[in-house]
């Protein structure tokens, strides 16, 4: 490599397994069996050893039906990148055994060059782990572990459909940090049917107690496709196609349609509770920022709190435009210029898989789309405005080649102008109003004048 | 045709009141006379358009022309002549009615003589037609012939003893209609070789031959090559080609002599040179006057057209264009809109033709259009003695400029059973109507005699009557003159800017209301924005009503992890799109629903 300066990658691991669907999750995720399981950790295996094979001019050259990849790189993944993240994402990659994580470890070891300093995460949700588990975990080299509570108000994670009590998250908690693990996160969801402020304020306070060095506390989208949006359409809310939020249906309650009980986790006349008003929901949301200080969180992103020094490296990837590979069942890439999927398709990525046909060949990946530059600076403001520091405008003109206020003159002026978007030197952020709107902010950045 | 004994020629047409079952008459007869075999027939031959077949009422004129054996062994020819089925088109009716000796009348057996049924067969009668009713639908269980019977003669006073029942849908009984046509029909009059007198009742344009002009030769002879003129908009021409009606098709023929119904085709490009009403004789030997009754007709309702994509304008034009090759009625001129861009000022016989014209642009034409509110045309009388005919509503002069104005009014007959006289009073009086007179047709039926202004009765009066009566009130008008009238204009403003597509010209006791409702729909119409939008309604500078759209408290993609980027901004591109397709009025984005949603304002 003759000292060249190896680029950066984060890995993404998707595990589509969960005990159990929750009601608002529309993840690619489903219950399967140990046997399902086995296969797809042998598939995923047999896709990191891949990455290990493939060498640079990946996307063959004459396949000219497809759009020509805009990514190129000397050798393998192991010659070209470090890994400075991994995410262990699901789904609830905890349901996996330690042997399976073990497996998967060994090849990623060995498929990749992995930084000894990698920010390496695996999401987990209470009633799965053991400590068999953890120790496995800490074993591989897992130093970061994702606890999915959502809420600390049992009645809630009912509502939620979740599989787990408040309580079996205290448990999880406790062993987590007895493994050793100095580096959690905790998943919270606000805006559940049927909560108010005050029991959001109580799940805040209750999680912040255990002081875990992270936070994420999302609003609640009802998303097309869960039993959330079935019950939420069903009862005359307006769910908004364009930006999925939800508007209030006025405090009634709404009786969970016979026809979908099913579907709705098998309680036919239960009642599902009305969704928090659009004033509450944004009152949720500022009282998290206040609470959140106040146990010595600083919130570095739109739903994301953390400790100084525990912003979650692999999410900032994300955000930061940096390339990262997503290994297993529809797992999303960005490398070079280009972004591609891995297939949806279970029984397709298995059968991918056992005859190393990687993504990286065209053929076997979903949504191949070359960015270009005008792309890539809408994805620059709409994803690096996420954070709470915003965008070095430096950074834009060093990546573009193109002054920022030439390019997006109009959006910015009218943005700053009304108070969603500030200056604070070379850097342009949100405001608070402007988070709250950051989907009317970010549409004004899809078309730069390139 | 050549030879035809006159004698054995009977031309006739169907009125009826809507949904008596003229149409399914028309095609039994066909189907009767042999003309087409029942398998052939798609239903309601004479209905082109799907639009027609739909709505179940005859747009255009249509003839079709039929060869029956009577029972007293001759064999008639017979010329059907399809009459549109709506007030909009009454003076189409009335030319169509002029080319007929004598019509059916068909009345429904269950629901007896409405007022269209009255209104027709007094148009039938100033025509001089010998009219000859015929009872339909006497398969249903609520039939009640008899009484049907006795109301033909007490109410409109035609003998009725021997009217033949029938079943139109089931073909019951229809030998006897067509046992009548021959018998009480008469066979037309006139002389084969006098100067040329052809009546045009309807033309269509078709892209190979140009205008083809349905017509009836009242008087001597045409043939190819037959120089033509058009008495009243002066158009020549030779003949190409004559011919009469198929079933769908036209079938050449070597002349058309006095007496006779069909067609002519001479390279004529517009119909516009072709209008109903006209007379054609022939241009070496013309005749000495034309037939009397024509008129050129005006349009009564007008609205603005724009495409709901910018880009479209120019198909639009297209469009029109081409819908107005076959209706002369149609009228439209290019206008702009600060709210709505570039589209097209449109003039239509009422709003029934306005809606026709506006789906077959949708359908037709695949346009997606933002209509404005329809105006009818007001007589604007300046303080310098010049009167303005306004079509829009934003061209009204400065108040100062205004003596005063006027609106047209029309004469309205509602004829209803008597338990619901008083809800139809009552909105005859909400919508400005001026009572003249009630009369009991028969015990439970009364004729109410309203005059109302015609813009009250363009948006939505029918659908009012029809519900507030359940469906018992029939209605019929007919414009009747200028009246001066406390008239304003009615302006709407968002986020302080007027906008011009939503401005209508009201009278100033009404005003309020409607300025109320209309702010209270667009705040439902118009989504929340980055900041708070007031709306408000106003005459001149003066606020008459006034409602607020909060800013928008929340848009958030919460979740944005999991590196699928593309479904992110797959969701931001479609928010965007959203956008693109409202209409930005200063800083504020109006969906195009919004300009549509004020023209229901009473629908609840």
């Amino acid at each position: 490599m003759g000292g060249k300066r190896k680029r950066r990658l984060e890995l993404y691991l998707h595990i589509p397994f969960c005990v159990k669907k929750c009601a608002y999750c529309d993840f690619l995720s489903a219950p399967a069996d140990e046997e399902m399981r086995q296969r797809y950790v042998d598939a995923l295996c047999l896709e990191i050893y891949g990455y290990r094979r493939e060498r640079h001019h990946v996307y063959k050259a004459g396949d000219s039906a497809r759009l020509q990849p805009r990514f190129s790189f000397e050798g393998t993944f192991h010659d070209a990148y470090e890994v400075d993240s991994i995410f262990l994402g699901g789904g609830t990659p905890s349901i996996l055994e330690g042997r399976q994580i073990r497996q998967i470890f060994t090849a990623l070891w060995e498929a990749f060059d992995i930084s000894p300093q990698a920010e390496i995460t695996i999401e987990a949700n209470p009633g799965t782990v053991t400590r068999e588990k953890l120790a496995a975990w800490r074993e591989v080299g897992i130093g970061r572990v994702s606890i999915g509570l959502q809420s600390a108000s049992d009645e809630e994670l009912r509502i939620l459909g979740r599989i787990h009590t408040y309580g079996q998250f205290e448990e999880t908690y406790r062993a987590v940090r007895e493994a050793g693990f100095d580096n959690v996160n905790v998943d919270l969801i606000s805006a559940i049917p049927g909560q108010d402020v005050e029991s959001w304020r109580r799940t805040l306070e209750k999680v912040a107690a255990f002081s875990p060095e992270h936070i994420s506390a999302y609003s609640l989208i009802v998303e097309e496709g869960t039993p959330f949006y079935e019950y939420f359409k069903e009862a005359g809310t307006c769910i908004s196609d364009a930006h999925e939020t939800v508007q209030p249906v006025g405090g009634d309650a709404s009786v969970m349609p016979g026809g979908n009980a099913d579907k709705a986790g098998g309680c036919a006349g239960f009642i599902m509770p009305a969704l928090p008003s659009e004033e509450d929901e944004r009152e949720m949301y500022h009282l998290t920022g206040r609470v959140l200080s106040s146990y010595g969180y600083h919130q570095y992103e739109i739903s994301n709190y953390a400790k100084e020094g525990y912003a979650c490296r692999h999410n900032l990837g994300y955000w930061e435009r940096r390339e990262y590979l997503g290994i297993g069942l529809g797992a999303a890439s960005l490398i070079g210029h280009t972004r591609f999927k891995n297939t949806s398709d279970l029984e397709t990525y298995l059968e991918n898989m056992q005859n190393a046909r990687t993504p990286l060949s065209a053929e076997n990946a979903d949504e191949v789309e070359n960015l270009t530059p005008a792309d890539e600076m809408a994805e620059f403001l709409f994803l690096g405005l996420r954070k709470t520091r915003g965008i070095s405008t430096r950074e834009f003109a060093e990546n573009f080649g193109r002054d920022i206020g030439e390019v997006y003159e109009k959006p910015l002026r009218k943005l700053e102008n009304g108070g969603w978007l500030k200056r604070e030197g070379d850097r342009v952020l949100l405001t608070e109003r402007g988070m709250d709107v950051s989907n009317m902010v970010f549409v004004e950045f899809l078309e730069p004048e390139v | 045709m050549e030879g035809t004994d006159q004698n054995k020629i009977r031309n006739f047409c169907i009125i009826a009141h809507i949904d008596h079952g003229k149409s399914t008459l028309a095609d039994r007869i066909i189907e009767h006379t042999g003309l087409l075999t029942s398998r052939e027939m798609q239903a309601q031959v004479l209905d082109n358009m799907d639009l027609e077949r739909e709505r179940g009422i005859t747009i255009k004129a249509q003839a079709v022309r039929t060869v029956y054996k009577a029972k007293d062994g001759e064999e008639y020819i017979l010329n059907l002549i399809d009459t549109p089925g709506h007030v909009d088109f009454n003076y189409e009716v009335s030319r169509s009615l002029a080319a007929c000796d004598g019509a059916i009348l068909v009345v429904d057996a269950a629901q007896g003589v409405e007022a269209q049924t009255l209104a027709n067969v007094y148009l039938a009668l100033d025509h001089d037609l010998d009219v000859v009713p015929v009872i339909n639908k006497i398969d249903l269980p609520s039939a009640e012939p008899e009484r049907v019977k006795e109301e033909i003669e007490d109410v409109i006073g035609l003998e009725a003893d021997d009217a033949p029942l029938i079943s139109a849908k089931t073909g019951q009984n229809i030998e006897d209609v067509l046992e009548q046509i021959v018998k009480k029909i008469p066979a037309p009059a006139g002389d084969a070789h006098a100067p040329l007198q052809a009546l045009i009742f309807d033309s269509v344009y078709d892209s190979y031959r140009g205008v083809i002009v349905f017509c009836r030769v009242m008087e001597g002879t045409i043939q190819k090559g037959t120089p033509i003129l058009m008495m009243a908009t002066g158009a020549k021409a030779e003949v190409v080609e004559v011919g009469y009606f198929g079933a769908g098709q036209f079938i050449p023929c070597g002349s058309l002599s006095a007496g006779m119904v069909g067609y002519i085709t001479a390279s004529l490009k517009n119909v516009k040179d072709t209008r109903v009403g006209d007379t054609v004789t022939n241009a070496a030997a013309p005749c000495s006057e034309p037939l009397p009754g024509y008129k050129k007709v005006n349009s009564m309702v007008y609205c603005g057209m724009y495409p709901a994509d910018g880009a479209k304008y120019p198909d639009l034009r297209d469009a029109l264009e081409k819908l107005q090759l076959n209706d002369a009625a149609l009228q439209f001129e290019a206008e702009t809109s600060a709210a709505l861009g570039f589209g097209f000022r449109c003039g239509f016989l009422g709003l029934l033709h306005l809606e026709i014209i506006q789906e077959r642009l949708e359908r037709e034409y695949n346009l997606d259009l933002v209509t404005t509110a329809p105006s009818v045309i007001y007589k604007v009388h300046k303080t310098d003695g010049e009167i303005i005919d306004l079509t829009n509503p934003t061209n009204l002069p400065d108040p100062s400029e205004i003596e005063y104005m006027e609106e047209p009014i029309v004469k309205a007959e509602i004829m209803v059973t008597s338990e619901y006289i008083g809800a139809i009073m009552d909105l005859c009086q909400e919508r400005r109507g001026v009572y003249e007179s009630m009369e009991y047709i028969e015990e439970k039926r009364a004729v109410l005699h309203y005059r109302l202004p015609l813009n009250e009765i363009i948006y939505d009066f029918f659908d009012a009557l029809k519900s507030r009566s359940r469906g018992y009130a029939s209605f019929d008008y007919e414009i009747d003159g200028y009246e001066r009238s406390e008239l304003v204009k009615l302006d709407i403003l968002i986020n302080k800017e007027e906008v011009d597509a939503l401005s209508f010209i009201i009278h100033s006791a009404t005003a309020y209301e409607r300025g109320r409702k209309m702010c209270e729909k667009l705040k439902g119409e118009i989504p929340r924005q980055l900041f708070e939008i007031p709306i408000q309604a106003a005459i001149g500078s003066k606020i008459i009503a006034r409602e607020t759209v909060k800013a928008m408290r929340k848009d958030v993609l919460a979740k944005c992890y999991g590196g699928d980027i593309s479904r992110k901004k797959k969701l931001l591109e479609k928010q965007k799109e959203g956008k693109k397709r409202m209409r930005q009025v200063g800083n504020v984005e109006i969906p195009q629903r919004a300009f549509m949603s004020v023209l229901k304002l009473d629908e609840n």
